[in-house]
């Protein structure tokens, strides 16, 4: 070798400078405020802070169907009850096991423990309530999580994201609603029609609703609102002239297990 | 050296061993099969020739683009794409804009699937060309569907 | 000092042959679970943590009850200790490197878990978690393997191990501490929702882990030159008899306060664990045994003839470690999840893969700890001689 300890030191000095200098360069090219064309889309919609009112009065057990199929299809959620190649088919265990769900419908003394009493409103026994994430004010799911995988965003949407999530399940343990389901293994073999526009999930992640927020920076509204034809109402509650705020005012409403302070944003009125 | 010790007790004096090469079938058999196998993918492909890859640009979105560029430059975006996915994921998921402006100020959504796949709609005949000839093995697809919405449509059609 | 792991007896190497099988076995069953994912348990969307973590929970315990022996020793000179405190720092080490394998088994994305130490989040426990449990393996590592070396040597330790061995008799009960976090801060599980949760984790260690220490004393006696001690395991007894009736006092008052209080909420996991619940019952006859078994030990091991007499203390101890290992196991898991958050009842049983990987970890553990008492002993005779 002909290059001594001094003259290699400042070699790699120097080299890494420039490394480091190109990197910064690359970083200060990146974007700027210039006006292009781009294909179009609505402009999104934003709030400071999204909620949900379910009417209950008005959704039906076919339109929870057609909701849930809604949000099911456009976010690649498996059915572990219908299989793509017949082989697959699981056993009835594995298939309560390993069920996911973003959205489902419950019956009053299952999504609302505690609320039910001996003698009810013969319509409350056999309702069944609509029920997904609550994307809380103060979410115990959030404050578990060890990488912050799961965060809260500045609208209010509590948000997964899918490529930091460790699988360490800490966020289902901390979850009072059951509202966070697990891949416990590939769901592909069990997603008859793959929607394009939406990835699906590795086994060993955490998902859960996410308030359609690639369809609400498209300027939509979220599959489920759209579907239930007026039954979910979907706003801004800081907005004081919005559809949550103006069905609160009205009507009177309960939420999930208030009493734990997890501050759900969905309201329901019965 | 009196006061020599090992896990035996005391000794008067440190033992004294002659100085010769001891073991020398195993040491000649293990250093054999080190080598072998430390060179293994030298021997093993000798003589074969791995054609370079050939990415095709054949795609119909491509074919009907009248300016024919990528988001970036091809040798910018040749080096880059990896961080430059790594960036997109963390401003769209993590802060939620959806809205990326390139150093000469064309706006794109920063998506894989809808973007880059758009109009590399052939990631067999593109992307896995170079990533199998450099065994490097991106994860994205695992959750990432690689086949673009508009393409999707337009089979449908 | 290690070279001494390497000249056993044909017994020694039996040993070590026999616990390589069942971490090859488990090697091999974790690769299934790598390709295939966390199903091959038996864990589900309403029982989402399971064996593992049970593992997990159960040996922080183990672990964090090296500080008994270190305690006294250390901060109170009580000189007869001075004898087996290194049996039970690298039975610590042995046991938190099971911690951290049993939490890596259970991650459903193994391959990103450097995320918790490249976005530190300070709010959640489990940050914490991997902190305290990776410092209290180095402190005890550090602290084993050099006092041991300085006793080899007939020299006293140097004087930077002793602020190590004082952090580490408060680092003990904040790893169980921590750990016992993890369950007791959330809203949404009522069985762990109890402020009562780490001192539960504190006295069945307590118990549990010299309990198993006199085990390891006992059989150190029998297979090796190098014998504990009479005393030492006597004072050993007597933490574990302390333990064990706090361990099961702790029990009667979380009994009381729920059932006192008729809080629907509360008392739903009980009854689940206890009676059966929505028609499921599959660990009632377990933590009947368990808490009964507890009882009966506890009351034992106040007699000091029992206490004294090598024979029934071993037995007793057995059944120590076998109750505070269902309930801690078993019962804290499923209770936690059972009835779920829609008071529906979904049972939990470990299958046979998870079993296996769970032997596996087991296996690397006393792997492990063998190397290391071999080490220990090792050392101990060359001294005598």
């Amino acid at each position: 070798m002909g290059i001594n300890r001094r003259d290699f030191v400042k070699l790699a000095g120097l080299s890494a400078l420039f490394g480091l200098g190109g990197k910064a360069g690359w970083e200060l090219l990146a974007p700027g405020q210039v006006e292009a064309q781009i294909k179009a889309q609505g402009k999104p919609l934003t709030a400071k802070r999204w909620a949900m009112v379910v009417d209950m009065r008005k959704l039906d057990d076919a339109t929870a169907a057609r909701c849930i199929e809604a949000c099911h299809k456009i976010h690649n959620v498996p059915d572990y009850t219908k299989p793509v190649n017949p082989k697959d088919a699981l056993t009835p265990e594995q298939i309560v096991r390993w069920e996911v769900k973003w959205i489902w419908t419950d019956h009053f003394h299952n999504a609302f423990p505690g609320f039910d009493q001996p003698y009810m409103q013969e319509r409350l026994e056999h309702l069944n309530f609509l029920c997904l994430c609550n994307h809380c004010e103060n979410p115990p799911c959030v404050r578990v999580c060890p990488t912050k995988a799961t965060f809260r965003r500045d609208d209010g949407i509590v948000m997964m994201d899918m490529h930091r999530c460790i699988g360490c399940r800490f966020c289902m343990a901390g979850c009072p609603f059951g509202a966070r389901s697990f891949n416990w293994r590939d769901p592909r073999p069990f997603i008859k029609e793959e929607y394009p526009d939406y990835p699906t999930r590795e086994p060993g992640m955490v998902e859960k609703c996410d308030f359609c927020v690639k369809l609400l920076a498209k300027g939509q509204l979220p599959a489920c609102v759209t579907e239930s034809k007026g039954a979910l109402i979907f706003g801004d509650l800081a907005d004081a002239k919005s559809g949550p705020r103006e069905a609160l005012k009205a009507h009177y409403t309960i939420r999930r297990k208030p009493h734990l302070g997890t501050n759900p944003q969905v309201y329901y009125i019965v | 050296m009196a006061d020599y010790k090992n896990e035996f007790g005391v000794f008067a004096e440190r033992p004294t061993v002659e100085k010769k090469l001891y073991n020398k079938l195993a040491v000649f058999l293990g250093l054999t099969a080190f080598i072998v196998l430390a060179t293994f993918p030298l021997w093993s492909n000798a003589g074969r020739t791995i054609p370079p890859p050939q990415p095709s640009l054949d795609t119909p979105t491509i074919k009907g683009l009248t300016d024919k560029q990528c988001v970036l430059p091809v040798e910018e975006i040749r080096a880059v794409h990896m961080k430059l996915l790594i960036d997109w994921r963390e401003q769209v998921v993590r802060t939620g804009n959806r809205v990326w402006v390139n150093p000469q100020g064309k706006k794109f959504e920063p998506s894989l699937t809808n973007t880059c796949l758009g109009c590399h709609s052939n990631k067999a005949q593109f992307c896995d060309q170079c990533h199998n000839y450099v065994a490097a093995v991106p994860n994205c697809w695992g959750c990432h569907l690689d086949k673009s919405p508009k393409v999707a449509q337009a089979e449908v059609k | 000092m290690l070279e001494t792991a390497f000249t056993g007896s044909k017994r020694y190497y039996r040993l070590l042959a026999v616990l390589l099988f069942f971490m090859a076995v488990g090697a091999v069953v974790y690769l299934r679970q790598l390709s295939f994912g966390l199903g091959i348990t038996g864990m589900g969307r309403d029982v989402s943590w399971g064996f593992y973590i049970a593992q997990f929970t159960y040996l922080v315990g183990v672990a964090a009850s090296g500080v008994m022996v270190v305690l006294p020793y250390y901060l109170h000179d009580y000189k007869a200790f001075g004898r087996i405190t290194v049996l039970g720092e690298f039975l610590a080490v042995a046991a938190v490197t099971m911690c951290l394998l049993f939490i890596i088994v259970d991650l459903g994305r193994p391959d990103r878990l450097l995320n918790v130490i490249f976005y530190p989040t300070p709010n959640s426990i489990l940050f914490w978690d991997m902190i305290v449990l990776n410092g209290y393996l180095l402190l005890n590592i550090v602290i084993g393997w050099t006092v041991l070396e300085a006793e080899r040597n007939q020299v006293k330790y140097p004087k930077w191990v002793k602020p190590l061995i004082l952090i580490s008799i408060p680092w003990a009960p904040s790893i169980h501490t921590v750990t016992a976090f993890l369950y007791a801060g959330l809203p949404g599980r009522g069985y762990w929702l109890t402020a009562i949760m780490a001192p539960r984790f504190l006295s069945s260690a307590f118990a549990a882990g010299p309990a198993l220490l006199i085990l390891l004393a006992l059989i150190v006696r029998k297979f090796t030159k190098f014998d504990p001690g009479r005393e030492q395991i006597q004072t050993l007894a007597k933490i574990v008899t302390y333990a064990i009736i706090i361990n099961v006092f702790f029990f009667f008052c979380e009994i009381f306060t729920v059932f006192y209080s008729q809080i629907p909420d509360h008392m739903l996991h009980f009854q689940y664990l206890f009676q059966g619940l929505q028609g499921k019952g599959q660990l009632v006859p377990w933590m009947w045994f368990a808490i009964v078994g507890m009882t009966v030990a506890a009351i034992l091991m106040v007699f000091p003839k029992i206490r004294q007499n090598e024979n029934t203390l071993a037995l007793v101890c057995g059944l120590i470690i076998v109750t505070t290992y269902i309930d801690k196991g078993l019962g804290l898991i499923s209770g936690g999840f059972i009835p779920n958050p829609t008071e529906k009842v979904v049972e939990y049983w470990p299958t046979l893969p998870e079993a296996l990987i769970t032997l596996g970890v087991w296996a690397t553990g006393f792997f492990i700890l063998t190397i290391l008492y071999k080490v220990a002993v090792s050392v101990k005779e060359e001294v005598k001689a």
